[in-house]
């Protein structure tokens, strides 16, 4: 077998043959981060201050400084992030090998059943129905849980009540299953966390987290767009920045989907 | 007993021309008033041995920048920032100095530019407590601190605005023969009532207007005078006092009332001898109370007085015979020298306007500087005639 | 009687905005003992230690015994009108547009003669009470009042020139989420402004007392993060032109001093919060009311800060918390110079532990967000310049006057 045909491969991009799907929701002030009780750490909120435009500043060009918490916006949870993966080799976003960027993905749809329950948790037979339609979900694939919720803003969005936050996520046996059976790379969200928001009084608590980062597996959250990706056949490529021993990133997170001509 | 000021003259009256705006400094102004007291004295500059200064806008000089300034090299040298005060305040001094032989020829000179926006900016700072305590008060500058000086005095003593015009109105019948006067146009009672209000119950004419001129005056002994043919006044009294009665709520009487006695006793008569009164005249309520004050007619009587007096020059109570400040104008500090100037003029027979006849012994007031709520400096001399 | 003040008019955007002039400002280092007490609303003059003369205007030697000794006292401040002007032409630009103006010659019963503004419903002769107060230019004057309160009596445009009564006046409450803000939105509503616009930062999140705040009469909330600058700017940008009265309500209370906390997170967000949160303010909203401190009846009026009276000595159970609040005060100060050249004042409201969860932990007695919000509505209407809510505020003051070496021990054991 000779070497692959990169060209080819920027040719279907530029042609369109292969569809480049932004899975990434715009780095604003306003976007809802993560919330924790207040006595807590808290994650910084994405915040731009002008640097100069044009003015006494800087003459000539305009720049910000820009500040923000490792898991503001869409971004990537490296293993080290739970204490679950802190002692793992390679676990921060540094030293992650950099081809773990790039990764299928499998898109489950539960859309429908989030709508009617916002605490809707995956299940594990969720996983085989889907398999039944679309075979089995190949080793190192991004799992991910297509909700719509990147479609809600503000309150419907975070959806926080006095009992806490109410999003859809895996429930902990599908976490174990998806890692332990189907050798996931890792879980992709549309939600705040990878975990649903009462995932706190699951057993144990955050199972994404938890199983997925002791595994040396990886997280997207804030993920916006699942709904143009097909149920296979989509390559994620989603590289955090490369923060020395950094426990996540924003990133810009990239789908290329192959699109038939009719 | 004071010593008398046996001997001592006032010559050489000089009144240079006012003007309401002069876009000349304080030095042109005092420089031509000392120029012609030399001139009219028949002396050099350099004969001048003493000189008094008065001046609100000569700034930064004092005295002293003046010397250089003229040319002149003074033995004695004086600077009288009292505004209404300063005539007398200078004269008396002067008059001791040559007295004593400290100096021969004391020139007393007072005078002032305006500028346009000059008057304005002095106000503000004029005086520690009118910064701290009246100009962040409506800035009404003195019109409006005597106002309430003016309000209180009708309040208490019955005056109306018909008494105090009828003195505004006799101050320009005499001004209307003063060459030099500001104001060349007759003023009725009617016109003086009918003026817009400025700080009730002040109104138009009740207030001088501010301008720029300079008045001057050469002090020397009688025998001087005479060898050089000038003729002069004779001095036969004088008082000063500041911030008399201190407690006074608010201001109804002046320093003369703490020295009156005295003042006559000094120069040997009363105030029946009196041929005309140079009152200072900022506001015609201090003219009425300098009436009273100054022995005229007791406290309180001052309204009546007017009432029983024509005030013209020719009047049976002479006042104010050039036009005082309300007529010629108030040129700053020279306004302090301008009653004075004028009654030197009056009892020498120089008079250039309407003289008061057979004019002998004329009583010549200053009051000044408002620095918060009253006048803080009176003082007051007795001129007669016949001193060379 | 005063004339009952009218609701402004909606302004003719075809008609130039006054310019904010000033009266004079400037004033003797010991006039300033005057500026000192209208600050605080109180009614002070010197009184000579030796002969214990009441002197007026401030001197440096007692006209009675030439003491040195002249602290500045509360006296009584009644007396009576001796005489009054009404000045109709004035060579000074400020008032110049503000004639006719009536001031009087007041006699104290304490003694000296003060010259003083008159409300409009004192007359001649009548007995007064003297009220020292902050003018425009941010300096002390006098200003003598009826003996008895009468109608609309805030209405009268001598007085309203020195106070930033909310009435008629629109407010800006930075931060609804607090028990505070919220207090503050009704107790302005209640003051007469008309329309309270109120600061709500993410507002995804819930939180308590919003359904209450959204009821209140003329409340409007608006997106307003104070830890982002550019919603800070944007909604400067939306409403500065329609905001009199700016009231910080933002607050950020932790305990902790510097070594129990760990790292910075929580440094950098309570000066994200505090500080950083008031100069953004500052430049956003700043450069508008400075602009508008003339603008007729609803002109700007004043920029509020509520301060913890730690920002005066460090405790330091609250202690990185303390600082920050020092840091704001001393912004403040700054703010106050600012803001001062349009007329526009600042007023600072110092209290002690709130009655809210941040102080759960600490014994009474407590402010109730209530009581400061009246507090401040109150030190508006008087157009005060310092005020201290509480009994914690009013002691640590007083301590602080007294030795602020022993507060600090005290404070730290």
């Amino acid at each position: 077998m000779g070497a692959p045909d990169l060209l080819a491969f920027a040719g279907a991009v530029a042609a369109g043959d292969i569809e480049v799907v932004d899975l990434t929701h715009t780095l604003s002030p306003d976007f809802p981060t993560i919330v924790m009780p207040p006595e807590l750490g808290q994650c910084a909120p994405f915040r731009m201050e002008e640097v100069s435009r044009y003015d006494e500043r800087g003459s000539a060009w305009y720049w910000n400084n820009i500040s923000m918490g490792e898991h503001t916006g869409t971004h990537f949870d490296a293993p080290v992030h739970w204490i679950s993966g802190k002692d793992l080799a390679n676990n921060s976003v540094d030293t992650i090998p950099a081809a773990n960027f790039i990764a299928p993905a499998a898109v489950i749809d539960i859309s429908r059943q989030s709508a009617a329950n916002a605490d809707y948790e995956l299940t594990v037979a969720d996983v085989t129905a889907w398999e039944k339609q679309h075979g089995r979900i190949p080793p190192r694939s991004w799992v991910l849980l297509r909700t719509d919720w990147s479609k809600k803003i503000g309150r419907d969005y975070v959806n926080m009540r006095e009992d806490g936050q109410h999003t859809p996520g895996p429930c902990p046996e599908v976490v174990r299953f998806l890692v332990e059976e189907r050798d996931l790379h890792g879980l992709g969200t549309e939600t705040i966390g990878t975990d649903a928001g009462q995932a706190f009084h699951f057993n144990p608590p955050y199972p994404a987290h938890y199983y997925m980062h002791g595994k040396g597996r990886y997280g997207l959250q804030c993920l916006a767009n699942l709904d143009l990706l097909p149920p296979t056949g989509a390559v994620i490529v989603a590289a955090p920045l490369k923060i020395r021993r950094g426990s996540g990133s924003p990133l810009r997170v990239l789908a290329l989907v192959p699109r038939s001509h009719a | 007993m004071r010593q008398p000021y046996d001997g001592i003259v006032i010559a050489a009256p000089v009144t240079i021309p006012y003007r309401r705006y002069s876009t000349n400094t304080a030095h042109w102004w005092v420089g031509r008033a000392v120029r012609e007291v030399v001139q009219r004295a028949g002396l050099r500059s350099s004969d001048i041995d003493g000189l008094s200064l008065s001046s609100f806008t000569v700034g930064p000089d004092t005295a002293i920048g003046l010397t250089q300034h003229l040319g002149l090299s003074p033995r004695w040298l004086d600077h009288v920032p009292l505004g209404g005060a300063s005539g007398v305040v200078a004269l008396r001094r002067a008059a001791r100095a040559v007295q004593c032989g400290d100096a021969e020829f004391v020139v007393c000179v007072a005078g002032d530019t305006n500028q346009v926006d000059s008057f304005r900016r002095m106000l503000s700072t004029f005086s520690r407590f009118a910064q701290d305590a009246v100009y962040p008060y409506g800035s009404g500058g003195p019109n409006s601190g005597f106002a309430l000086i003016t309000r209180n005095y009708m309040k208490h003593y019955g005056a109306t605005r018909e008494d105090f015009g009828k003195i505004c109105v006799a101050q320009r019948d005499n001004a209307l023969k003063f060459p030099h006067a500001l104001m060349k146009k007759p003023l009725t009672l009617d016109e003086y009532l009918g003026a817009r209000a400025i700080s009730d119950p002040i109104h138009l004419f009740d207030c001088v207007m501010p301008c720029a001129g300079a008045e001057a005056f050469l002090v020397c002994r009688e025998d001087v005078a005479k060898g050089q043919g000038i003729p002069a006044a004779r001095l036969l009294a004088t008082i000063e006092r500041h911030n008399a009665f201190p407690d006074d709520p608010i201001q109804y009487r002046g320093g003369w009332a703490m020295d009156l006695p005295e003042f006559y006793a000094m120069a040997g008569v009363t105030a029946d001898d009196v041929d005309f009164v140079q009152t200072y005249d900022d506001y015609p309520v201090i003219c009425m109370m300098q009436m009273e004050d100054l022995g005229f007619c007791a406290k309180g009587e001052g309204p009546d007085f007017v009432r029983s007096h024509t005030l013209t020059a020719d009047g049976s109570f002479p006042h104010n015979t050039s036009g005082g400040q309300l007529s010629v104008g108030q040129a700053g500090a020279a306004g302090g020298f301008l009653g004075l100037v004028e009654a030197v003029r009056q009892v020498t027979g120089e008079s250039l306007g309407a003289a008061v006849p057979d004019a002998k012994i004329g009583l010549v007031s200053g009051f000044g500087m408002i620095t918060y709520d009253r006048g803080l400096a009176s003082g007051a001399a007795l001129l007669a005639g016949g001193g060379a | 009687m005063t004339r009952p003040l009218q609701r402004p008019k909606r302004k003719d955007p075809l008609k130039k905005t006054r310019v904010p002039l000033l009266p004079q400002g400037v004033r003797s280092r010991t006039a300033l003992g005057l500026t000192a007490a209208a600050a605080e609303g109180r009614f002070r003059l010197q009184v000579c230690a030796d002969c214990a003369a009441v002197i007026y205007p401030p001197r440096d030697a007692c006209p009675r015994c030439l003491s040195a000794r002249l602290p500045f006292r509360d006296v009584d401040n009644r007396g009576t009108l001796l005489a009054e002007t009404t000045i109709r032409t004035s060579t000074d630009v400020y008032f110049r547009e503000r004639m006719p103006w009536r001031i009087g010659t007041v006699q104290l019963d304490a003694g000296p003669s003060i010259v003083a503004h008159l409300h409009g419903d004192l007359r001649e002769g009548e007995r007064t009470r003297l009220q020292l107060k902050i003018d425009k230019s941010g300096q002390a004057i006098a200003m003598a009042l009826p003996a008895e309160d009468t109608p609309n009596m805030a209405d009268d445009p001598q007085w309203r020139e020195l106070t930033c009564d909310p009435k008629f006046r629109r407010v800006l409450i930075t931060d609804g989420r607090t028990a505070v803000g919220q207090a503050l939105a009704e107790a302005v509503s209640e003051a007469g402004a008309s329309v309270i616009f109120v600061g709500v930062a993410d507002p995804w999140k819930p939180f308590p007392g919003e359904g209450r705040l959204r009821k209140i009469e003329r409340v409007e909330i608006v997106a307003l993060d104070l830890t982002d600058t550019i919603s800070v700017n944007e909604c400067a940008g939306e409403f500065a032109p329609r905001v009199d009265i700016l009231i910080n309500t933002a607050e950020y209370v932790r305990t902790g001093g510097l070594i129990d906390r760990k790292g910075l997170t929580v440094a950098r967000e309570e000066l994200e919060m505090r500080y950083f949160g008031l100069t953004r303010l500052a430049q956003a909203f700043g450069p508008v009311l400075r602009a508008r401190g003339a603008d007729g009846v609803n002109s700007a009026a004043a920029f509020v800060n509520l301060l913890s009276v730690y920002a005066l000595v460090n405790w330091p159970a609250y202690g990185a918390f303390s600082a920050t609040e020092a840091a704001c005060l001393s912004a403040a100060q700054s703010l106050r110079a600012e803001l001062r050249q349009g007329g526009v004042k600042v007023l600072n409201a110092f209290f002690g532990p709130l009655e809210t969860e941040w102080y759960q932990a600490v014994p009474p007695p407590k402010v109730a967000p209530s009581a400061l919000a009246r507090a401040v509505v109150r030190a508006l209407q008087q157009g005060l310049e310092d005020v201290f809510v509480g009994d914690i505020a009013e002691d640590i003051r007083a301590r602080l006057a007294v030795d602020p070496k022993a507060l600090e021990r005290e404070l730290g054991s």
